[in-house]
């Protein structure tokens, strides 16, 4: 057993718990724009009017301060930057850990028993893949927002018209739904996981913890709430 | 009662290894897992077979030695030393799946034996408390809060087995590196070192090809002394505060 | 008429006597100034030079790991050997109840003079008054260094340390860290050496077992040590070696050390020329788990602090088939508080396990094959509450839980008494040098502080007394004179020592009989528990030794051992061990005959008290038994003791 060679060794700061405090912090990053989004599309239940002057006026937030759209451009570089530096971080994290589970050949343990662990939730063993989901969502869901590029069920000068119409059609409020239902499972684990990479839990277990309370009521929350405009439309016909 | 194994065998490091099944009969409940192989051993050895290598010591649950995946689950479906899990706990006729750790930073030496130098070259960074024999005060001029001594020795009583690596499907060993932060680091006397402590055993426990935390908790389910799980977030929050300090 | 011849012990059969012999280094003058006149009187070494110089240190228990952290931060250059994977975990990590030092915290009336008083008296007699003294003085200097360390000592609410009293004394002496003392000392001790692993002034050894000492000019200049994982038998020479490899309970087989716990350290040495002194002295601990079947490989103690809270007794009637709790008050016998009024349940350990051991034999004992008494905690638990006695000795309770599948809580513990530690071991000096120049020996490996029987919780007070406090002082005094001529790998001793293993090794691979090593092991630990255990006698002890001798030759003749030498080979180790513990047990069993007394963990049926106590015989035996190897039959040396400070009576519990 060799003396450690600290000169070899990596810095602290590009460490996998560095990489966790980056990850937490884009995550809370983006819930944060969750939760404001959230609240904006619920603004729908006050008719078509009221919405779409409170999208426009989005485009003024903090005027004359700001240019035109210039709050709007900050949101967009902060949200882009954090989605970056959260899937750095996950991408980098990921290939880490595989490395160190020790494989051997595809599996790790060869029993087929208790392969889902003790006490694993599903939501943990849905970050990596709901993740990418979830990407793919965002992808999408940005390239819809573009100006009458990508408009399923029509396009409108109109947003609340644009919403209706897409959300008219069953295939775009299943895709609708499995983003949510990722972003759901995504935050059940994640706000907990954050919270305590950075330093927050103070329980003895996973289960234990208020925070994984907190966390799935959070999820619930944001995914119901994303959930009712879609679903209000679809099955009641709101907004036609 | 009489069971079945299937143990993985792997003559050394650079061998592919494979599950190999073998019976064992007239067990009793009152042995223990290491006892059972033990009779196994026995039977192996006067067929001219290789016995199973695995390692113990201890056989008491402190010494951190055994330890062996069983089914699937770190030490086996009980949350104790594997030494002190027993026949009891499992059924007659069953089936018994018994693999080494796997984890990158414990290589396979042979059979059920895994190379686990990388913890203590964790420790060796940092920690512990720079303490030159001869130069300590009179133990009582420094008082330590009762609540303050009992969680630091709870976390001091971790016994290096691994375990909680062998269940981290990240492989990381990071509830035995908190474990460490979180038992000086409770202490007065491991202020002064704090900052570095944190800094060195993260660092070496990344060096070692551990993987990250993702905070879902298995390590201390499967722990046999109960490390709580609090202990990583308090080793996150001493490695921010350290990292906001430049101390890196 | 018939003419007497002089009185020839019986043991003489088997041994040759020679000279006494005396400790050339032992300190004069008034007792509290040996120790300190001693070190004044050392060599020191200049820093410069001792990077110079190096140390070979054998084990990483609290001896090894506290003598090789300190030599290393001295400025040594150490290099480190164990046989597990890690120095974290050696054996001393398992000792529960915790570790004496004369602070007199409790204001009881403790002292240096009183712990070294306890002490004396606890081991019957049978160690040296300077030596104990010494470990009284630096007691109070372990507790210091440990807590600097970060050890966790139990506190009270005010934040100061708290204490326990232990078996044998009357004050409360005994630091402790929950049930997990030696876990925590030695966890301290590895992180101190680890510290010096990281500065290079230690080279670590892991799974590394010592097979040969190597000497060279009438010293001991180095070690042989095989590669557990490559097979590998490398050669490692230097200045100086310590053995710090631990007992030989063992020899035993069922005992409550590690199952890797072996002589083969020490018992090399003492094939090399080292005397073994005292073999005989066998600890039996009176708190463990009974056995309960015969696939058992090893027996697990539960701490005897149990016995401050705990009450023992037995049912009143023989062969009592009742359940404990179907068993009334009345018809219930607290022997130990019954005989022993003065210290109750708290009497010596050697005392409390004759006695449990008597109650079975006349048929009082309980659960399976009525080998045990219960410790039952139903007072404690009523006077202290349930969550008190929980936080004192809920470990300890869920041990019992977990191998016995009862709940100690609710149903009495059964005890039975174990082999737990050996008095005896390699015959040091006051400087704990062996009568082999350069062989150093720390810890239990050796024989010196203990006596005839050890104290409860002295065991790491003396390992860490030995590693941080003596041996740094002892040992630069031997090395102020080197650094001693290097000694090369082809020197003719080093080539013979590496050749000895290897043929011992090849040897033992071609026997390719048909018993198994284990069945040797148990066979042998059998006979050493019937007839060198708890009690022995001339009759059975001469017997032992034809017995062990016959199955010695049948093991060389007929042990399987698979496998190569080039691989991680588990049989082979431990055949390596088992075939020197033949050896050793033979010496036992000679040592045990030789001495017709009987004294703390020895004790001769032939010599008792009219009610059964131990009887010592201070005219005839009052001397350390050092025995010197060879090769048709071992030399003893006697080394008388004389007491200045301690006046020499038999022990009173009563």
């Amino acid at each position: 057993m060799a003396t450690i060679q600290t000169a070899k060794r990596p810095s602290a700061k590009r460490s996998t718990v560095a990489l966790k405090y980056s990850m937490a912090v884009s995550g809370l990053i983006m819930l944060g724009y969750l939760l404001v989004h959230m609240y904006g599309n619920l603004k729908f239940f006050q008719g078509r009017e009221k919405f779409d002057s409170y999208l426009e006026g989005l485009d003024d937030i903090l005027y004359p301060y700001l240019p035109h759209e210039g709050a709007l451009w900050i949101i967009r570089i902060v949200l882009t930057a954090a989605l970056v530096v959260h899937v750095y971080a996950a991408v980098t994290l990921w290939r880490r850990n595989k490395a160190a589970a020790g494989f051997v050949g595809n599996t790790r343990y060869h029993t087929k028993q208790n392969k889902t662990g003790v006490q694993r939730s599903y939501a943990s063993f849905t970050m990596r893949w709901g993740g990418i989901i979830l990407l793919l969502f965002i992808i999408g869901h940005v390239a819809q927002m573009l100006p009458n590029w990508l408009s399923p069920g029509g396009a409108s000068d109109s947003k609340y018209d644009r919403v209706v119409n897409g959300f008219e059609l069953w295939w775009v409020v299943l895709l609708y739904t499995i983003g949510l239902v990722a972003v759901g499972f995504h935050l059940a684990h994640g706000f907990w996981s954050a919270l305590t990479t950075l330093g927050q839990n103070h329980s003895s277990t996973r289960r234990s913890s208020r925070l994984t309370a907190v966390s799935i009521g959070l999820a619930v929350i944001i995914a119901g709430g994303f959930l009712t405009v879609p679903f209000a439309i679809f099955f009641f016909g709101a907004g036609s | 009662m009489n069971i079945t194994v299937r143990v993985w065998r792997q003559k050394n490091a650079d061998d592919k290894g494979k599950m190999v099944t073998y019976g064992v009969e007239n067990v009793s409940e009152h042995m223990s897992f290491l006892e059972m192989l033990d009779v196994l051993n026995e039977q192996l050895t006067l067929s001219g077979d290789d016995p199973i290598a695995f390692d113990h010591d201890c056989r008491e649950g402190i010494c951190g030695a055994c330890g062996v995946v069983i089914n699937g689950q770190a030490h086996g479906p009980q949350t104790t030393t594997t030494c002190q899990l027993h026949m009891r706990s499992f059924e007659d006729g069953a089936v018994i799946d018994i693999e080494p750790w796997r984890a990158g930073a414990f290589p396979v030496v042979k059979d059920l034996v895994v190379d686990r130098g990388a913890f203590d070259r964790i420790i060796q960074a940092g920690g512990f408390i720079s303490a030159p024999t001869g130069s300590a005060p009179e133990a009582n001029n420094l008082p330590v809060p009762k609540e303050d001594a009992d969680h630091a020795f709870e976390s001091a009583t971790c016994i290096g087995c691994g375990a909680c690596v062998a269940a981290c499907p990240n492989g990381s060993g990071m509830l035995f590196t908190a474990a460490k932060i979180t038992h000086l680091g409770l202490l007065p006397q491991g202020q002064p070192e704090r900052d570095s402590r944190v800094i060195g055993m993260i660092e070496q426990h990344d060096h070692e090809g551990f993987g990250g935390c993702t905070n879902i908790g298995e390590c201390t389910s499967s722990c046999p002394k109960g490390i709580p799980l609090d202990t990583i977030s308090r080793l996150n929050r001493d490695l921010l505060g350290a990292l906001a300090k430049g101390k890196a | 008429m018939t003419i007497t011849e002089p009185y020839k012990n019986p043991s003489e059969q088997f041994h040759a006597l020679g000279d006494d012999i005396h400790d050339a280094k032992a300190p004069k003058g008034p007792i509290e100034k040996r120790w300190d006149d001693h070190k004044f009187n050392a060599k020191l070494v200049n820093p410069a030079n001792r990077r110079k110089i190096s140390v070979l240190v054998v084990g990483t228990g609290l001896a090894g790991a506290s003598a090789a952290a300190t030599l290393g931060e001295a400025g040594y250059h150490v290099k480190s050997f164990c046989y597990q994977d890690s120095p974290r975990r050696a054996h001393s990590i398992a000792a529960q109840g915790g570790i004496n030092a004369a602070k007199n915290y409790r204001n009881d009336g403790d002292s240096i003079y009183r712990l070294f008083y306890d002490t004396v008296k606890g081991g019957d007699f049978r160690a040296r008054e300077s030596n104990v003294y010494r470990l009284a003085q630096v007691s109070v200097n372990i507790i210091d260094q440990c807590v600097a360390q970060g050890v966790p000592f139990a506190r009270e609410y005010g934040g100061l340390l708290d204490n326990r009293s232990f078996g044998g004394v009357q004050v409360s002496r005994t630091f402790y860290a929950r049930g997990q003392t030696g876990q925590q000392l030695l966890i301290g001790a590895y992180q101190a050496l680890e510290r010096q692993i990281a500065a290079g002034t230690v080279e670590m050894n892991t799974r590394h077992e010592m097979l040969e000492l190597i000497m060279v000019d009438d010293r001991a200049r180095g070690i042989v040590v095989r590669d557990m994982v490559t097979g590998e038998i490398e050669t490692h020479t230097a200045d100086a070696v310590v053995l710090a490899s631990g007992g030989y309970g063992n020899v035993f087989f069922l005992s409550t050390n590690a199952m890797g716990c072996n002589t083969t350290a020490t018992w090399r040495a003492h094939r090399k020329g080292a005397y073994f002194a005292n073999p005989c002295y066998t600890q039996i601990h009176p708190t463990c788990i009974p056995v309960s079947g015969d696939y058992q490989s090893k027996l697990t103690l539960m701490s005897e602090s149990l016995r401050n809270d705990g009450r023992i007794w037995v049912p009143e009637k023989m062969n009592d088939e009742r359940l404990a709790s179907e068993i009334p008050e009345d018809e219930r016998d607290y022997y130990l508080e019954r005989i022993y009024p003065a210290f109750g349940n708290l009497v010596p350990r050697d005392i409390a396990s004759r006695a449990a051991k008597y109650q079975c034999d006349a048929g009082k004992g309980v659960g399976p094959g009525g080998l045990g008494v219960y410790l039952d905690f139903a007072d404690a638990i009523e006077r202290l509450g349930r969550p008190a006695v929980e936080a004192k000795y809920g470990n300890l309770f869920d041990m019992y839980a977990q191998i016995t599948g009862e709940d100690p809580y609710t149903e009495p513990m059964r005890i039975y008494p174990a082999v737990h530690y050996t008095m005896g071991g390699l015959w040091v000096d006051y400087d704990l040098q062996s009568n082999l120049t350069g062989l150093f020996v720390a810890g239990e490996a050796n024989f010196s502080e203990h006596g005839a029987n050890r104290l409860g919780a002295s065991a790491l007070m003396q390992g860490l007394a030995d590693g941080y406090f003596v041996l740094p002082y002892t040992l630069a005094n031997y090395l102020a004179d080197g650094p001693f001529e290097k000694v090369d790998d082809s020197h003719a001793a080093v080539v013979e020592a590496r050749q000895a293993v290897e043929e011992r090794i090849t040897t033992l691979l071609a026997i390719n009989g048909t018993r198994t090593v284990d069945s040797y092991h148990k066979e042998l630990g059998q006979i050493m528990w019937d007839y060198c255990g708890m009690e022995r006698t001339e009759e059975g002890l001469t017997k032992a030794i034809g017995m062990i001798r016959d199955l010695k030759v049948d093991f060389w003749a007929n042990v399987k051992v698979t496998g190569v030498n080039e691989e991680l080979n588990q049989t082979l180790e431990r055949a390596g061990r088992v075939a020197d513990f033949f050896e050793l047990g033979e010496l036992m069993c000679i040592d045990a005959l030789n001495r017709r007394e009987s004294c703390g963990g020895h004790f001769r049926a032939e010599s008792q008290t009219e009610d059964g106590e131990a009887l010592r015989h201070d005219d005839e035996f009052a001397y350390v038994s050092a025995w010197e190897y060879g090769d048709k039959q071992p030399t003893l040396h006697k080394e008388p003791l004389e007491y200045e400070y301690v006046e020499m009576k038999s022990r009173s519990y009563k």
